[in-house]
């Protein structure tokens, strides 16, 4: 047994029985960070010195029977997160020099949990992108293939968790981004609800989509940190007013029963075939222990990622004006006047994926194309929604792959943003409609002599985390494909 | 090719981005594929839907008292700015 692949409800287990000390477990995963991290350009910032303080203060707390639920657990969170006295950049040249001034809500409850910050993951710039090849701080790349992408844009974050250098991380999704590099790393990623957890603190993309969660070992752990994590924040007016239920508590509901939706929609053409026959092998696990298993049809489906990709640029291009060169953030040399300092500041600031949905949501907002693309979206995303809501009238959950493939090489679709954005063909529906989704590791397949891991994605109805985080956890129990550590790092 | 160089032009001026004369036909090229892409969407037969703003129907905005609560940090936050005096933004001269 090795510290470094333990669970995080293993380690806390084993923190609170004295079995190691925190100090202990944050050294071990320190000197992994610094042996194996640069090589895969996990991390942004290693936080070693606020881990030690962290540890020892978490290790007091432990000694006198104190602490809370996750006492003298490492963590690492997605720089997307604003820490206190920490650089917090978002990837972006823009914010390279941008000491955040204090933590996110999310940083803040994690924290209060008694959790340890390792540090801060690298991540597609200010959360655009499917592979992690957007960050003004190079590619990450995926520890089951070196080779190929973690996906994105939580990819240092997975790509941390999945080479065992931290025990769990935070992520955000807009459009898949928790999920799809959960499923392209062997891990499980869940999106909650929107609305669940706060976004304050959490760096704006697009402010009808986003949503923070976690990339953890297994569905327990994010139900752990989900808890750590959730509820009510006034300082975000989106949050939502609702109790936040013992999400551990309820992993124990069995599959019996269970109506499980197969959407029809998601595997059809463009998915791979060895993919899709991992994702109905696991559907059969389902079946085979209790689950009713029926097909359903989300007629609006297909046109998700178009929707998208007018909603969350229009959001992005309001939300990124922010970014002035005025009062944080690169400044260019030199303005000759005010709008040269905005544009050069711009311009210079942020790479070309942000500017180019920076454009495409200006575009979309501009007088006389607002009705054509913006409202148009939006009255389709309404129709997406609807047919969520109506599959939910018969089934429990829908059930379906994470991404159309397992994870691709470097470079291999960066020339064509559209290639890119396809990427996220299943996963965007559940930020359009706000729903909680979850991928989970169902198997692996086999390319180019490399074994790459394969993601089972369920959606739920809004606020059924419970439900999604129990099924995970049964199949978990039924499975151990979530245990699985790529070689060289077990 | 859906947009033309000068729409480019206009969108990044309303953007306040400056594109280099290199890069501009590779944004041109890529915003016409992408306005290309969405433009499926106007085949959707969206007659009498609403459009949807928010991900959760019920929710509304919540309003709050109109009282102080943050305290002056100021200093703290100004650290973050490229250039400051007497607690002031500066920023190249707007009138001359």
């Amino acid at each position: 047994m090795s510290l470094h692949t333990l669970t995080v409800a293993e380690l806390a287990a084993g923190l609170r029985a004295r079995q190691f000390s925190s100090l202990e477990l944050t050294l071990h995963f320190l000197g992994r960070i610094e042996r194996l991290g640069p090589e895969l350009n996990a991390f942004v910032t290693v936080t070693a010195d606020r881990a030690l303080d962290d540890a020892r203060r978490a290790d007091e707390s432990l000694a006198k029977g104190e602490g809370g639920p996750l006492a003298g657990v490492p963590i690492a969170h997605k720089d997307i997160f604003c820490t206190d006295g920490i650089l917090t950049t978002c990837s972006s040249k823009m914010l390279s020099n941008f000491v955040a001034p204090y933590d996110a809500t999310v940083v803040e409850r994690w924290r209060a949990a008694g959790t340890v910050l390792l540090g801060k993951t690298n991540m597609d710039e200010f959360a655009m992108g499917s592979s992690n090849e957007t960050s003004f701080y190079g590619p990450v790349k995926n520890p089951w293939d070196p080779r190929r992408v973690p996906g994105g844009s939580s990819g240092g974050s997975a790509a941390a968790v999945a080479a065992c250098l931290a025990p769990a991380a935070s992520g955000t999704d807009t459009g898949g981004s928790i999920r799809q590099p959960a499923a392209l790393t062997n891990l499980t990623g869940l999106k909650p609800t929107y609305g669940r957890v706060s976004r304050y603190g959490m760096i704006a993309f697009a402010s009808s989509l986003d949503q923070g969660g976690m990339l953890t070992r297994s569905a327990e752990d994010a139900a752990l940190l989900l808890k750590a994590m959730a509820g009510f924040d006034p300082r975000d007016s989106t949050s939502v007013d609702a109790p936040v239920p013992d999400y551990g508590a309820e992993l124990a509901t069995p599959l019996e029963g269970l109506r499980v939706g197969i959407i029809r929609e998601f595997f059809g053409e463009g998915l791979d075939p060895a993919v899709g026959k991992r994702v109905q092998d696991a559907i059969e696990v389902l079946r085979a222990n209790g689950a009713s298993i029926v097909e359903v049809s989300l007629p609006a489906l297909p046109l998700s990622v178009p929707t998208y990709y007018v909603v969350a640029p229009a959001e992005c291009s309001s939300n990124l004006s922010r970014f002035d060169g005025v009062r944080f953030g690169h400044r260019c040399d030199s303005p000759r006047d005010l709008p040269d300092l905005y544009k050069r500041s711009r311009g210079e600031g942020f790479g070309d994926e942000v500017k180019r949905r920076i454009m495409t949501g200006t575009y979309v907002l501009s007088a006389g194309y607002y009705d054509a693309y913006y409202l148009k979206a939006q009255k389709v995303r309404q129709l997406i929604a609807a047919d969520f809501a109506r599959a939910f009238g018969e089934v429990d959950v829908v059930i379906g792959p994470t991404a159309p493939t397992a994870a691709f090489e470097l470079g291999a679709k960066t020339s064509d943003p559209i290639t890119m954005y396809l990427n996220d063909i299943y996963t965007i529906g559940a930020n359009l409609a706000g729903l909680p989704a979850i991928s989970i590791p169902c198997g692996f397949v086999q390319e180019g002599g490399k074994a790459l891991p394969v993601g089972l994605q369920l959606v739920g109805p809004h606020f059924a985390e419970s439900r999604l985080l129990s099924v995970s956890h049964q199949y978990q129990q039924l499975t151990d494909w979530h245990r699985r550590v790529p070689d060289g790092y077990a | 090719m859906s947009l033309t160089r000068a729409q480019v032009e206009g969108i990044a001026h309303l953007a306040r981005l400056e594109i280099t004369e290199a890069q501009m036909p590779v944004y041109v090229d890529s915003l016409s594929r992408i306005i290309d892409f969405v433009e499926q969407l106007s085949a959707a037969d969206t007659g009498g839907v609403e459009p949807m703003a928010h991900p959760l129907a019920d929710q509304v905005q919540r309003l709050r008292p109109d009282t102080v609560t943050e305290t002056d940090q100021h200093e703290k936050f100004q650290r973050n700015a490229p250039s400051v005096a007497a607690g002031l933004y500066l920023v190249p001269k707007v009138i001359e």
